[in-house]
């Protein structure tokens, strides 16, 4: 007996994946497409370029200007050396791009985005490729529908190859980051490149290539955690990319009197890069590129109707549309009474003006520690075992390993001296003595050198438990250049 | 569980076709690309346990019988390959030469480390501290047998009271307890030693212990209790006191001395290698 009613027909189980519907942009032109093409080629002729400036920093030292040197662990930007216990001036100037983003974000929405992000400038890129082979939108949709054919694979094919040539550049040029750029370069082409390099330049080709040539718009609504909370940076005054609903609504044919200016001729929609429809407001796959913004203006032109019915536009001053012109039939006056409900954009807000403060205390900070930057540091270490010797005439002895860090290209030579204790001794094992009897130790440029250092302390001076000393190199001026704590041990009381 | 599946009608995706107190899941499946690397995944994951040693406790090692200790011992030759032309002018040269070469000898003491810990440290100490017991402190002032380096190469290579090497250091020191010196004299003696860092409490005591030592002890550690390293007499007027220092241990030690023996190194490790540990112990504090 079943409490249950009679049993439905099994439904057959969903699919567990479905393949993403293919988006053919078309093509678009007018003033934000132009700014896009600006970027696009300052930012790609700044990756390619920089890895070929030279700077000369004299002998034994790499002469590229920009350099992230693995082998012998240093970062060389210009006239600046970085250590690799010096990576959180990396940070900080990761910190101050997360800021600047958040910055951005809340003025002007997603404008890295729409403009600057990678995957954006090389999915452009790849697309302008794919459209020069295979033709605008129409005709690639219209190929893609026809059964395979000669015509057909030969172009897919050349768009692949474009592709492939153009994603190999882009692992090249990051790899020139890492080696000497001309080395390099001539190395992969002659085959004599070392395997990580071609590993490296292989990687970063098969990424570009898939991202850029396959994932694209997927990136940004799957992969990247940025569209996820940038919800966060944006405000009510932010200019965001908006459909002004209150002017286009309903949509209807161009010259039926109570259509609005939206003619539904969908040509935003078929721009998109990642093929979202900006009339449905404001949305996860918008990345805001601006460019349904072109293709409305355009309609808009030929139609004799002002421009701006998607526009970069603060979502307050879509809000004071909205209810200036409730209820209103689509009109002269509507159009009229719509914009002048809006107001002036709101760039000093709290939220920008925090922003901006943050940025400047972040960029002080660095800025700060980078001036007051040590050149040379000493550090000293004392033996953890033993902790002190005894000697033969009663006095003590403490074992000490001194590091002397010389950031600076040329050999220093300075004078080492204990403070804190009277009658302690101080012997550093292979170093030279000053004029006056002192240890000299003699760095090496751009490198730590390391001696092993012996304290004597006197029978007479009856040491027990811990005494706080300093270490101390002065330059042969007298000149005190850096000091470092220690700690004096003997027996316990 | 009923599976019907249906077209929400807000959104126009199908359900799961599962229902919970009303409320229908949407179906939202995941991406092909996600998909396939995921199924790339798992069938790495099979090609990976049949050529690598994969499944813990069994011993299994997979077709290509790689192991990470099977990898070792090529490493280990890379590595011996690459010192090879530092060992050998390690080999050839004189500690001193060593000494007087920065580069010859950073190596040696970043080697002769090594070679301690695995070699020396088990009675010496990690440091050569030494440890209680009678094994010496290497970091200290106070040498048995001499603090010059080529004096410690002597007794690193060919050891102290064994039977492996003839050139040996092999001087000892009667026990005088065995009809040598009664016991009364032994007291003398040792108040004598005390004497020599102020501690003696009974001066009648110490100078009856001034004779004994002159007719049996001055021969080896001087008239003074200086010490001879060259015969491995320690010094008796300072410190440092191997086997302790108090009247009890110091009695103790003249009626039965405890000799210390330390085997020849000489032949166990190779001359590059005496070289490097001659170099790491003088640098440990005390070497002269």
């Amino acid at each position: 007996m079943s409490l249950v009613g009679p049993i439905e027909a099994e439904a057959p189980p969903p699919p567990l994946y479905a393949a993403p519907p293919r988006i053919y942009p078309r093509a678009v032109k007018g003033r934000i497409r132009r700014v896009k093409w600006a970027v696009l080629i300052v930012l790609l002729g700044l990756y390619y370029v920089v890895p070929w400036l030279r700077f000369d920093r004299g002998p034994g030292l790499p002469d590229q200007a920009v350099l992230v040197d693995l082998g012998h662990a240093r970062l060389f930007f210009f006239w600046i050396e970085l250590w690799p216990q010096e990576v959180y001036f990396l940070t900080g100037v990761l910190v101050l791009a997360a800021i600047g983003l958040f910055a951005a974000t809340s003025l002007y929405g997603r404008v890295w985005c729409g403009f600057t992000c990678p995957q954006t400038v090389w999915t452009d890129l790849f697309m302008l490729v794919e459209r020069l082979v295979q033709g605008d939108r129409n005709a690639r949709m219209k190929r893609d529908a026809q059964p395979s054919s000669l015509d057909r694979t030969l172009r897919k094919a050349a768009t692949h190859a474009a592709w492939i040539a153009i994603a190999a550049a882009t692992g090249g040029a990051w790899i020139m980051y890492f080696n000497d750029a001309p080395t390099v370069v001539r190395a992969i082409a002659t085959g004599a490149a070392s395997i990580e390099v071609y590993f490296f330049f292989g990687l970063f080709t098969l990424t570009t290539y898939v991202l850029a040539g396959f994932a694209r718009e997927q990136v940004c609504t799957y992969m990247c955690p940025w569209p996820r909370f940038q919800g966060a940076m944006l405000d009510e005054n932010s200019l965001v990319v908006t459909y002004r609903d209150w002017r286009g609504e309903p949509r209807g044919k161009p010259r039926e009197a109570m259509s609005g200016d939206c003619v539904d001729c969908a040509a935003c929609v078929n721009v998109c890069p990642t093929g979202v429809d900006i009339r449905e407001g404001q949305q996860l796959g918008c990345i805001g590129c601006g460019l349904c913004i072109d293709a409305c203006d355009d309609v808009m032109r030929k139609l004799d109707r002002p421009e701006g019915l998607i526009a970069f536009e603060a979502l307050r001053n879509l809000a004071a549309s909205q209810s200036a012109t409730g209820g209103m039939p689509p009109s002269a006056k509507r159009f009229a009474i719509g914009m002048a409900a809006r107001s002036a954009p709101r760039f000093f807000r709290p939220r920008t003006i925090m922003y901006a403060a943050v940025l400047g205390v972040v960029l002080a900070v660095m800025a700060g520690a980078f001036l007051m930057r040590e050149t040379v540091s000493l550090s000293v270490l004392r033996d953890r075992a033993p902790l002190y010797v005894q000697l033969a005439d009663g006095g003590l002895r403490n074992g000490f390993t001194i590091k002397l860090v010389n950031k600076t290209q040329a050999r220093v030579a300075y004078s080492l001296t204990l403070r804190g204790l009277d009658g302690a001794t101080l012997l550093v094992q292979q170093a030279a003595l000053d004029g006056e009897g002192r240890p000299l130790l003699v760095s090496s440029p751009d490198g730590i050198t390391e001696w092993r250092a012996l304290v004597t302390i006197p029978a007479a001076r009856r040491l027990t438990g811990s005494h706080p000393v300093v270490f101390e190199i002065r330059d042969p001026l007298g000149q005190a250049i850096a000091t470092a704590q220690a700690t004096l041990v003997g027996p316990a009381q | 569980m009923t599976a019907k599946i249906e077209t929400d009608a807000h959104s126009g995706q199908q359900t799961t076709g599962h229902e919970w107190d009303g409320l229908r899941e949407l179906n939202t499946p995941l991406p092909t690309w996600w998909l396939y690397t995921f199924y790339a995944c798992i069938l790495f994951a099979l090609v990976y346990v049949v050529f690598y040693p994969a499944f813990p406790f069994t011993g299994a090692t997979g077709t290509l019988g790689w192991t990470a200790r099977g990898a070792l011992p090529a490493e280990l030759a890379a590595q011996n390959e690459r010192n090879a032309p530092m060992m050998a002018r390690l080999r050839d040269a004189t500690p001193e030469q060593i000494a007087a070469d920065p580069e010859l000898r950073g190596f040696a003491i970043a080697g002769g480390r090594i070679a301690f810990a695995n070699n020396c440290a088990a009675c010496h100490g990690a440091a050569g501290q030494g440890a209680p017991g009678g094994y010496p402190s290497l970091a200290d002032d106070d040498w048995l047998w001499g603090g010059e380096l080529a004096d410690i190469r002597t007794t690193i290579a060919h050891g102290i009271r064994n039977q492996d090497s003839e050139d040996a250091r092999a001087t000892i020191m009667p026990a005088f307890a065995q009809g040598i010196l009664t016991t009364p004299q032994i007291a003398d003696v040792a108040e004598h030693l005390l004497s020599f860092t102020q501690r003696s409490t009974s001066a009648a005591a110490a100078a009856r212990g001034a004779t004994v030592f002159e007719e049996n002890c001055v021969a080896c550690h001087g008239e003074r209790g200086e010490g001879n390293a060259q015969l491995g007499a320690p010094a008796l007027n300072d410190r440092i006191w191997l086997h302790g220092g108090d009247r009890a241990a110091i009695i103790a030690f003249i009626a039965a001395p405890r000799l210390g023996v330390m085997p020849a190194f000489g032949q166990r490790l190779d001359a590059a290698t005496i070289n490097m540990l001659t170099l790491y112990v003088h640098s440990l504090g005390g070497g002269r």
